[in-house]
C-alpha cells in the first residue's frame, strides 16, 4: 500500500471537534515557467476537498491555484463523538484524487 | 441567480427545491415544473436511500469566479452578488508581513450565527479568489489555510451568513512573491 497523500487528526475538546488536513501537493499554478527550459510548467492543483462524517457533508470547499503548496486546512464543528469516522478526500485539475478516513480522538 | 445556478450543481441544491421557484423558472409551463419536481423527489429519494451517496457527486468548480481578475467581479461570480456589509464580527488573523508569499497563514473566524460559507480573497492577485468553503450547519465559523500571495495586498474574506454576505479585510505585506513569480 502506497502511503496516503493525506495526513488527517480530527480531535474531540469540550464537545468541539477540530479536523486538521495536510494533503501532499505540488499546487502548480500554471504560471511559472522551468528557468532552464523556457517552457511552462503545467498547472496541477486541487479543486475540490470535501469532508464528511457519518456520510454527512461537513465542509465542501473549491480551490483555486493559490491554495499553497503542500495544503494545510482546519476547521471546527460541534456534534461529533470520539470515535466518529472522519473522510476526507480530495480532486485536483487533472482528475487524480486521494481520500482518508480517521477517528475522532 | 444564473450564477448561483452555475456554481451550485451539486446534489443538495437541486434538491433543495428552492430554485424551482425562483424568478428565473416563473415562466415555465406547468408540465415542466411538474416533470422537474418528480425528478427532484426521485433525486431525494435516490439520496434517503442511499443509492445515490451525495459524497460521490463533487462539487463542481466555479471557473468564472476562479478566473476573474479583480475583485468584484470575482466577489459576484463566487457569491452571486458583489454586495457585502463590512462586518467587525469576522476576525482574520494573518501576519502583518511575510517575507514569503507562497506560505501566508490565514485563520478566518466569526461571530456570525447561521454561516454557511466562508470565502477568501486575496485582492492583488492575478485572479483574486482562493478558496471557496461551504460549511453544514454544525460547523463552527472558523477556517485555518495557508494562501499564496503574489504582492503586498489586502486579504477579503466574505462571510455568507443568513444569506447574506458580511466582508472584513485585512493587509498583508509580502516581501517576495509567491504567485508565478
Amino acid at each position: 500500500m502506497t502511503k496516503s497523500s493525506i495526513k488527517l487528526r480530527a480531535q474531540i475538546k469540550n464537545g468541539v471537534t477540530t479536523v486538521k488536513a495536510l494533503i501532499s501537493h505540488p499546487m502548480e499554478t500554471g504560471l511559472r515557467y522551468n528557468k532552464k527550459t523556457g517552457q511552462p510548467i503545467p498547472a496541477k492543483f486541487i479543486k475540490n476537498v470535501k469532508c464528511l462524517s457519518n456520510k454527512k457533508v461537513l465542509l465542501n470547499s473549491q480551490w483555486g491555484i493559490a491554495v499553497s503548496k503542500n495544503p494545510y486546512v482546519s476547521f471546527r464543528y460541534s456534534g461529533g463523538n470520539t470515535g466518529d469516522i472522519i473522510e476526507f478526500s480530495w480532486i485536483d485539475n487533472t482528475n487524480q484524487s486521494d481520500s482518508i478516513e480517521a477517528k475522532v480522538k | 441567480m444564473m450564477l448561483e445556478n452555475k456554481f451550485n450543481t451539486n446534489v443538495s441544491r437541486v434538491i433543495s427545491g428552492r430554485e424551482l421557484f425562483s424568478s428565473r423558472r416563473l415562466s415555465i409551463s406547468r408540465r415542466l415544473f411538474l416533470k422537474e419536481t418528480l425528478n427532484s423527489a426521485a433525486i431525494s429519494l435516490a439520496v434517503s436511500s442511499g443509492i445515490l451517496l451525495p459524497m460521490q457527486a463533487f462539487a463542481s468548480w466555479n471557473e468564472a469566479a476562479f478566473t476573474a481578475s479583480n475583485l468584484q467581479t470575482a466577489i459576484k461570480s463566487a457569491l452571486g452578488s458583489d454586495l457585502t456589509e463590512a462586518s467587525n464580527k469576522i476576525t482574520i488573523k494573518a501576519p502583518k508581513t511575510v517575507e514569503n508569499g507562497a506560505i501566508v497563514p490565514i485563520t478566518v473566524s466569526s461571530s456570525l450565527e447561521e454561516i454557511s460559507t466562508i470565502t477568501l480573497f486575496s485582492e492583488n492577485n492575478s485572479t483574486p479568489l482562493v478558496a471557496h468553503f461551504e460549511l453544514d450547519k454544525d460547523c463552527d465559523a472558523f477556517i485555518s489555510t495557508r494562501i499564496k500571495m503574489g504582492k503586498t495586498s489586502n486579504v477579503v474574506a466574505v462571510v455568507s451568513a443568513s444569506r447574506k454576505n458580511y466582508s472584513t479585510r485585512k493587509q498583508v505585506n509580502v516581501t517576495i512573491g509567491g504567485c508565478g513569480s
